[in-house]
């Protein structure tokens, strides 16, 4: 199990704002939210309203086609708003913590009476249910099913993105008794994937199988590691968990307690100070990022990373997936002749420009566009950063022409957006890759039920 | 910059919509996005993006054309005077500006019959401009003849646009290169204008024959160029297709930034090369052409420039990696077939890729159907891929 699987293709983009490793524990959020739209492939239905009292634990919503399955407070406190978008879409619900932290009684758990039943049970009632993702298509896993494999990406790749082994050194505990817990979930096999150059605390988890990488991004996303490890054919089904939320769930059966904090990487070149902080599901920017930029800027902040991150408001939320949030300058300027000019403060994964003959200089991102949108032009491009057996135009071409033959022929119940994130960053025609790959598996979803 | 800014920003309304000139908006916005890369910032998906677009990758490519244009603006000049006998009186300048005066037009006429369909085009379908043509524009009047009257320029240009690209839906969209639909459609059109001896020096002495190398080497005569003449490109032809030098040049900044494909080229040369050595194998002398050196053919007519700036368009190549390796081969292994073996065309190259062209898609189905075999296959194994 030594080997390991090198990967040539992918890119790691040269980004300034990498956080230190300095943790750092932060006031108490005054609001924490939860946004219905983070928890893919469920329908959410509300269980409170404005006003309401919550503990940590109480379910705010269920899934309408499985109502045991519910997403809980990660704070204690009241309800104090819960805002809708267009057609009364839910959008946020937003809670005022008491910070008093209290818990919603459950009964004990006795952990050498744990079968696979009671573990499903435990993790719906808990609200930990959603932190199990399914492969195909990235959604919620379904409870009722049983998994070939469990995969778990001990490493990020992403742009910025937080060291794992850093965060998850500081409860190694925690983490081995998720894996216990995972391993009970499948019938195959726990897989971990390792970053071969930081394998730290992840190469002594016992009982699994270990899988070396090495490689530019996207090595890091699970799902690249799941295609040359055991690839997802038609009608296989495969589960992942992150692993700060495989912790979670670890420490919830281990101490018994249900304990949403998290830490998370602050990023960016906007951000004055970057470092992980130790806080708590769903806490709100005002308290994570309190004075930590300069709010007379123009600057986007990203629940996320750059690449795959969300869209937020300088008084947004950190999305329940994600353990970064990240600030960069806006890009609404305007370029005389920005096309014909050098640009050697701009990165380019194009050799027309200089930035190749500098491999080893990092480069402030903004968030312009450089350039208008077209037609598919250039070819081979997407293909030098998807390490996948997958010809990536092609794969969209039958997404854009609806055929879900094609499109299963090709490969879409292997990717999931964010691998191709790297394609829409390079991407000449600035065509919306990650937009279009959502549309195929809505439609693939949509097909199958 | 500022001040240029500001007066597009005053008038920026009467372009959009309810504006008095929205029906020109496509052109408004072609110009202002040439002036300004626009402040549009990513709403959906990654929040950073690489700075690359359409108009670096196609200025590039113009950039890699000048040194053939630049070259064939001197040998336009070159060949008239030599063919008069008076070389030896000229100085660089003289030879060079009658050159220039007789491409420039030439370009002229390209770019404004051909961008005159675009934003027509545009307009109606309330597009953006596209930048495709920017390309075309350029390599239309490198593979034209220096005598060739202005009007067919322009009628060719506006055929190969319409026919070649927009019925198909644009830049992107379009199975034949543009340039050589151009250049296709004056050579079936107006064969007497695009063959012979006479076109391929501008306003040529009656007395001096002009033959090019191709045309020697079909009628099986002694050629009156040396290959080192064909390299430098002091031979006649067409305008930017003589120096394998300036083409060269070229090619090197295609290559170095990645926007041809190094694939194709080589593949094409290699097609090339093989298909001369069997010609050269099974040469007999009732076609002395098949007996001309395997490596000659390189330099020979249009190859060069064919393979370089017309083979590795991206749209109407194939599309896979595997793909340009079949289709560039291909390219050069028809190019001389066709040259050596078919005395109605004294030149392949246009031919070949033209055919190619138009197999590029059924390659890529084929390499498609490779891929999608073997996923098959490893998905029921449970063998990890290599």
């Amino acid at each position: 199990m030594s080997k390991v699987i090198k990967l040539r293709k992918g890119l790691n983009i040269p980004i300034v704002g990498e956080a230190q490793k300095e943790l750092k524990e932060i006031p108490h959020p005054n609001t924490v939210a939860i946004s219905p739209p983070d928890f893919k492939g469920i329908t959410p239905k509300l269980s409170v309203k404005q006003g309401d009292r919550v503990l940590i634990g109480t379910p705010l919503f269920y899934d309408k086609n499985n109502p045991k399955l519910v997403v809980v407070s990660p704070v204690s406190g009241t309800i104090e708003s819960i805002n809708r978008g267009e057609q009364r879409k839910l959008l946020e619900i937003i809670i005022k913590s008491d910070g008093k932290n209290e818990l919603l009684e459950q009964e004990p758990i006795n952990r050498s009476s744990l079968t696979k039943e009671i573990i499903i049970e435990r993790m719906l009632q808990s609200g930990l249910w959603p932190m199990i993702i399914q492969r195909p298509f990235g959604i919620i896993a379904n409870p009722n099913d049983t998994p070939r494999d469990i995969f778990v990406s001990c490493f990020d790749t992403s742009p910025l993105a937080p060291d794992l082994n850093f965060i998850i050194s500081q409860d190694k505990l925690g983490f081995f008794s998720g894996i216990e817990i995972l391993r009970q979930l499948t019938s195959g096999n726990v897989h971990l994937g390792i970053d071969t150059n930081n394998r730290g605390i992840f190469d002594e988890a016992p009982n699994v199988a270990k899988h070396y990488f090495e490689g530019p991004h996207p090595a890091g996303n699970v799902g690249i590691q799941i295609h040359h490890v055991s690839p997802i054919g038609k009608g296989d089904l495969v589960w992942t968990v992150h692993p700060e939320d495989v912790l979670t769930i670890g420490r919830y059966f281990l101490h018994g307690r249900l304990n949403f904090s998290k830490i998370v990487a602050i990023t960016g070149s906007e951000a004055k100070n970057r470092f992980y902080a130790k806080t708590i599901a769903g806490v709100s920017f005002e308290t994570l990022l309190d004075k930590n930029f300069d709010p007379n800027r123009n600057i986007r902040f990203i629940s996320g990373n750059p690449l795959t991150g969300t869209r937020a408001l300088r008084t947004g939320y950190l999305g329940f997936y994600h353990h970064q949030v990240t600030l960069i300058p806006e890009g609404d300027y305007y370029e005389f002749m920005g096309w014909a000019a050098p640009r050697f403060n701009k990165f380019s994964t194009s050799r027309t420009y200089f930035s190749w003959l500098f491999p080893n200089k990092k480069y402030v991102f903004d968030t312009n566009l450089h350039g208008d949108e077209r037609a598919f032009v250039m070819t081979g491009e997407y293909e030098r950063f998807l390490p996948m057996d997958i010809l990536p135009v092609f794969l969209l071409k039958a997404i854009i022409t609806k055929d879900i033959e094609q499109m299963e022929n090709l490969g879409i119940y292997e990717v999931i957006e964010e691998d191709f994130a790297l394609c829409e960053f390079a991407c000449t025609s600035k065509i919306k890759v990650q937009k279009l790959i959502k549309e195929g598996i809505d439609l693939m979803i949509k097909e199958l039920t | 910059m500022k001040k240029i800014r500001k007066f597009l920003d005053t008038i920026k309304p009467q372009f959009q919509k309810g504006g008095k000139f929205h029906w020109l908006h496509s052109t408004y916005d072609a110009f202002e996005t040439f002036l300004f890369t626009p402040n549009t910032t990513s709403q959906t998906g990654t929040h950073i993006h690489d700075v690359i677009d359409l108009k670096r990758t196609m200025s590039t490519v113009i950039l890699a054309m000048i040194p053939a244009l630049l070259f064939g603006m001197y040998n336009v000049g070159y060949q008239h005077y030599l063919s008069h006998g008076t070389i030896a009186e000229q100085d660089f300048w003289a030879i060079f500006l009658f050159g220039a005066l007789k491409v420039l037009p030439i370009v002229i006429v390209s770019y404004v019959s051909g961008l005159t369909i675009e934003f027509i085009f545009a307009q109606i379908r309330g597009h953006q401009v596209n930048e495709g043509f920017l390309v075309s524009g350029m390599l239309i009047p490198l593979v034209m003849p220096p005598d060739v009257p202005l009007w067919m320029v322009a009628v060719s240009t506006m055929f190969a646009v319409i026919f070649g690209k927009e019925v198909f839906g644009g830049t992107g969209m379009n199975i034949l290169n543009p340039a050589l639909t151009a250049r296709a459609f004056l050579f079936f059109a107006y064969p007497s204008h695009m063959s012979g001896d006479l076109v391929w020096i501008a306003e040529k002495a009656d007395a001096y024959s002009g033959a090019t190398p191709l045309a020697l080497a079909a009628a099986g005569q002694p050629q009156t160029h040396s290959v080192m003449d064909m390299a430098i490109g002091l031979i006649p032809g067409s305008i930017g297709e003589t120096s394998v030098i300036a083409i060269g040049i070229g090619a090197l900044i295609l290559l170095v930034t990645g926007i041809g494909s190094w694939r194709i080229m080589l593949s094409a040369i290699l097609g090339g090369l093989t298909i001369g050595i069997l010609l050269n194998l099974s040469a007999t002398p009732t076609n002395p052409f098949m007996a001309v050196p395997f490596w000659q053919h390189l330099a020979m007519g249009g190859f060069a420039f064919g393979i370089v700036f017309m083979a590795t368009d991206p749209v109407t190549a194939a599309h896979t990696q595997t793909g340009k390796w079949i289709y560039g081969f291909l390219i050069g292994f028809f190019a001389i077939l066709i040259r050596v073996l078919n005395p109605a065309y004294p030149e392949g190259v246009m031919l070949a890729i033209l055919f190619m062209n138009i197999f590029a898609p059924l390659i890529d189905y084929y390499v498609v159907q490779a891929n999608i075999k073997r996923r098959i296959k490893y998905a029921k194994s449970p063998e990890p891929v290599k």
